[in-house]
């Protein structure tokens, strides 16, 4: 370009620039307030309704943490618990023989009536109890003679003496207690008869009824006997193998695949192929998976039912795109310069990439992975189709057995016929279900923090 | 030097018939060949980036490339020690010798070609670790040391020559990051002779520093050609001056003049080489 080219087109007169500016100023900081204020507007709404959700799952589901338990003076009368001694391995006596008598004196301590124990105990507080032996039955929850028969067998002396304790009362006492249900509505309408109705509201009166932290709702699994009773034990160490298995599997699968894909894979037509299709995966809907799970994992491979490794092979599958994502886009952020420094220094690509790139890319794979286990954790529609829906009353002890994970149970509780206790109890297992994915988020955070480096 | 090589370097040169060479090479017939490159094309996929270029680099000079953006320079550069290879689309034909022996021969592995030829970039770009490990990778890399004295030795050595051992040596275990902009690249340059490369190419080496560290790093450039042979690519004209004992330059992908430095910029022959250096263009 010339000087004369330049000359052919005169520019505007700076007047007349100053003039067109403040003309049309008035207009762009309207725009600008007006962006603004839809921004401010956008984020209110949605603080306003993350805000509504909280209130409403922890109005609801704190009281859950805290349940109607009754405290009882329980005599461990030697005339009800009678059991023999607690057998002691001899000298010559095998392991396996030993066992056995050791199982044989536990179902003997297990065929206690222990409810005598504990209707013996409600009879010192209740003065009109004998008149009324249907309705003390219904005082304390079922399965809280489970409770006295493992204290007998963790500490045999215990016959013969006196021990107070708390008792979870029945689930419908909690809900009276709480004004969960009108008390107004007739008899026939109530879930408890007039009888015992009057002692609750009297035991609570003298303080022999209150509300104690629940201990159930952590250390118990899922009862439909002995509703007050029922905890997540069962469904958090079911989430938890489930974790255990994605991260063991997801993580590593995925972070390899990535690493290859981005810094090893030649760019043709098939590696396109391959990511496409990797970026389709993480937008399958999640049951569609839980399909493919009990066709391949439990129709082919007869893998057993409601198990947690089922269910974490499905949700590594749900988990692997996330993940291979989230640790592509963190290689893509490593500045090339560094690559160039290792490899101008004479290092491989491997090299180049172990010894230099992947620390820099750890904090971004550590997150992207939690993220990603985080998902996992709160997922529920595939899980549904292998069978970890079912009804299991036990702790699973290992990833092989039959269990249920924190979003299912939750899911469960939801559908419960005693709506009165169960709404509450379902929002105490989804305020768990929150601070464990909360937790693994301020964990990716803390990680984050902690290796993030300059450069 | 012996008479013996003084020989063969002539030798070499006399098959050389180009005369544009022969003139250039009269300046430094002293030294033998170091690089030799012949017919050189670059494509970047269908982008055809230097036109085949033929230079020679003598063994203990400092060649500059200079030029307006985009003439090449440091795609030329690149070649020498095959960091085009890390870019897909990029394609080398021609042939580049290093001590007679082809650098793009399949059976060359590129690790070793970088052993002997570092490379420092236009950024400075120390690895985010410890002043200490930015310079004992290298020679980890390649089982240079066999103790840690050694290694404390070359590391030590290493920051000597590049004259930031007084700067550091209370700090070696302090980032390399945390370092000032001129520091962090003769933290570099000391990373690159760490590993006793022949060859040290620097691609715009001052072009993101301040005119004192820049004035430090060309004394640095004048001592290390006692050891090593240095390509520079720069931007600065001056620096051109200052530093390269030839100077190369280059135009849209052709190899214009190359010539002894006060020669070329006194006295160039081509009247391109005379309208960059006079500023009408660039």
């Amino acid at each position: 370009m010339t000087v004369a080219e330049t000359e052919k087109k005169p520019l505007p007169a700076p007047s007349k620039v100053q003039q067109k500016v403040q003309q049309s100023l008035a207009r762009r900081q309207r725009q600008e307030k007006l962006f603004r204020g839809v921004g401010i507007s956008a984020v209110a709404c949605s603080l306003l309704l993350v805000a509504l959700l909280f209130i409403n799952i922890f109005s609801k589901g704190l009281p859950a943490f805290w349940q109607a338990t009754i405290t009882l003076d329980i005599y461990f009368d030697p005339a009800i618990v009678k059991i023999p001694e607690r057998p002691v391995q001899g000298a010559e006596e095998s392991d396996n023989d030993f066992r056995e008598r050791d199982l044989a004196w536990r179902s003997a301590v297990g065929m206690v009536n222990y409810n005598r124990l504990i209707q013996a105990g409600l009879e010192k507080v209740i003065p009109d109890a004998l008149q009324h032996r249907r309705d003390l039955a219904r005082i304390v929850t079922s399965g809280e003679r489970f409770a006295l028969r493992d204290l007998v067998i963790a500490d045999p002396t215990l016959v013969g003496q006196t021990k107070t304790l708390h008792l979870l009362t029945d689930a419908n006492i909690d809900v009276w207690l709480k004004g969960n249900i009108d008390r107004s509505l007739p008899d026939a309408q109530q879930q408890l008869s007039a009888k015992v109705r009057e002692w609750v509201d009297q035991l609570a009166a003298e303080g022999v009824i209150q509300n104690r932290f629940s201990f159930a709702l952590f250390m118990n699994p899922d009862s439909r006997s002995s509703l007050a009773s029922a905890g997540l034990a069962g469904a958090f160490m079911g989430s938890l193998y489930m974790m255990l298995v994605v991260i063991l599997l997801a993580v590593p699968m995925g972070v390899a695949a990535a690493i290859y894909l981005e810094e090893f894979a030649p760019k043709n037509k098939l590696t396109d192929l391959v990511e496409v299709n990797i970026n389709n995966l993480a937008a399958v809907p999640s049951i569609v998976f839980g399909l493919l799970g009990a066709a391949v994992f439990i129709g082919w491979f007869n893998l057993p039912m409601s198990a947690p490794v089922v269910g974490g092979l499905v949700l590594s599958l749900m988990t692997l795109p996330t993940v291979i994502i989230a640790t592509r886009s963190t290689l893509k952020a490593i500045p090339p310069s560094i690559r160039q420094a290792a490899l101008g220094l004479g290092a491989s690509k491997m090299q180049a990439i172990f010894h230099h790139v992947l620390p820099l890319a750890i904090p971004g794979i550590l997150t992207g992975a939690i993220i990603g286990v985080a998902q996992a954790l709160g997922e529920t529609a595939p899980l549904l189709l292998i069978g970890m829906k079912s009804f299991v009353a036990s702790v699973p002890a290992g990833p092989f057995e039959q269990s249920t994970a924190l979003p299912v149970q939750i899911y469960l509780w939801q559908g419960n016929e005693l709506r009165n206790f169960f709404e509450a109890r379902t929002s105490a297992a989804i305020i768990v279900l929150l601070a464990l994915m909360l937790s693994l988020n301020a964990l990716a955070i803390w990680l984050r923090k902690k290796y993030e480096k300059r450069w | 030097m012996s008479n013996d090589k003084l020989q063969t370097a002539t030798v070499t040169s006399a098959d050389i018939n180009d005369i544009k060479r022969q003139e250039s090479l009269a300046a430094t017939a002293a030294q033998p060949v170091k690089i030799t490159a012949r017919d050189v094309k670059v494509f970047y996929g269908d982008n055809q980036a230097i036109h085949g270029i033929d230079l020679d680099v003598y063994q203990n000079e400092v060649v500059a490339f200079i030029g307006p953006s985009g003439c090449g320079k440091s795609t030329f550069l690149r070649c020498l020690n095959r960091m085009n290879d890390t870019i897909d689309i990029c394609r080398v034909t021609g042939e580049i010798k290093l001590d007679d022996r082809n650098i793009y021969d399949p059976t060359l592995d590129v690790v070793q070609l970088r052993a002997q030829v570092g490379m420092v970039f236009q950024k400075p770009n120390p690895f985010p670790k410890s002043i200490y490990e930015n310079i004992a990778y290298g020679p980890k890399l390649h089982g240079l040391a066999e103790k840690k004295s050694d290694l404390d030795d070359i590391v030590e050595s290493s920051l000597r020559r590049a004259g930031l051992w007084n700067e550091v040596k209370d700090r070696l275990n302090q980032p390399g990051t945390g370092l000032s902009g001129g520091q962090q690249q003769r933290l570099c340059i000391a990373r690159t002779i760490a590993v006793s490369p022949e060859v040290i190419l620097m691609d715009e080496p001052c072009s993101a520093l301040d005119p004192i560290a820049t004035s430090i790093i060309e004394e640095l450039i004048d001592e290390l050609k006692q050891n090593f042979t240095i390509v520079i690519v720069t931007h600065n004209m001056q620096q051109a001056a200052r530093v390269s004992d030839r100077t190369a330059f280059f135009h849209l992908g052709n190899l214009i003049e190359i010539g002894a430095t006060n020669e070329l910029f006194t006295n160039p022959k081509q009247k391109r080489t005379e309208d960059y250096i006079t500023g009408r263009y660039g």
